[in-house]
């Protein structure tokens, strides 16, 4: 069942980001060009998408159990540090060089968008140094 | 600053961060967990007993959302300006920057705020800057 609600999860996701032109790095990029023509939208789904979730997030952050009885396994980490604050610059810099996040670049690949594919296998690459250096740096608190 | 009236489209904006938001709110009230993808793309490169299989779904569901959307209504081809380099370049960018700043535009953004984390917004803060300033030097500055 899990399975099943995170694979409906997925789909929904990836339908909004379709159908919101998220999907489409040129769209994307039209927002984060503030000094040429701007294109606004990005903003209104980040608005649709906090409007709809703040709702579900009130009731989680009560509950100690998923309505599937799995453990809530919410965020509770507070830290505001150089690795969070430098890690997301780096990935605003990646975003705004070819103006694709995680999300948008997977489902462009369900496109069949060969581009796509190559910042993916990219990006797949680059969370696999992330890996080696975090085992590196802790080796007894990495997963087996 | 301009706003470009033809390429704003606030309606498909809303309504496909709605389903974004909704995915998120079902992923976090059934799964218990948060709809970020590159930490459910991360854990599948660190895997933990029992924790492949919702990653892998999620996963899927994404790549499979074009076709889901095909049902409903013609998928708009995405515009992919960056070439070959640049989006190597970017998704390496990508990759180590939301691993080491623990998320990206979903898990910090659409999550992140919708539980009111100060930490997300200083990540949304981080990566939004970054890509603004980067669109900026690239098409303003650099001629490109």
């Amino acid at each position: 069942m899990p399975i099943l609600t995170s694979l409906l999860a997925g789909l929904v996701f990836g339908i909004g980001l379709v159908l919101s032109g998220m999907a489409d790095p040129a769209k994307v990029l039209g927002f984060l060009d503030l000094a040429g023509r701007w294109d606004p939208s990005l903003a209104l789904v980040m608005a649709g998408a906090v409007g709809v979730a703040l709702f579900a997030f009130a009731v989680a952050r009560r509950r100690t159990a998923s309505f599937l009885g799995l453990p809530m396994r919410l965020p509770t980490t507070r830290r505001i540090d150089g690795r969070l604050v430098g890690g997301s610059v780096m990935f605003g810099i990646g975003w705004g060089l070819a103006g694709f996040c995680p999300g948008p670049a997977l489902v462009a690949l369900g496109m069949g968008q060969v581009k796509a594919a190559i910042f993916v296998g990219a990006m797949l690459a680059g969370m696999g140094v992330f890996e080696l250096f975090e085992r590196r740096a802790a080796p007894s608190a990495a997963k087996a | 600053m301009s706003v470009d009236w033809n390429a704003f489209t606030p309606m498909t904006a809303l309504a496909g961060g709605a389903l974004i938001g909704a995915a998120a709110a079902m992923f976090a009230l059934f799964n218990g967990r948060i709809a970020g993808i590159s930490g459910v793309l991360g854990g599948l490169l660190a895997p933990v007993k029992g924790d492949l299989g919702w990653r892998v779904a999620f996963v899927l569901g994404l790549v499979a959302a074009p076709l889901g959307y095909a049902v409903f209504a013609p998928v708009p081809g995405p515009r992919i300006d960056a070439g070959w380099g640049e989006l190597v370049i970017a998704g390496l960018l990508v990759g180590v920057g939301t691993r080491y700043g623990s998320g990206c535009t979903s898990g910090h953004g659409v999550c992140g705020l919708s539980r009111l984390s100060l930490r997300s917004l200083v990540a949304t803060a981080a990566f939004m800057g970054a890509g603004f300033a980067t669109v900026f030097v690239v098409r303003h500055l650099t001629g490109l």
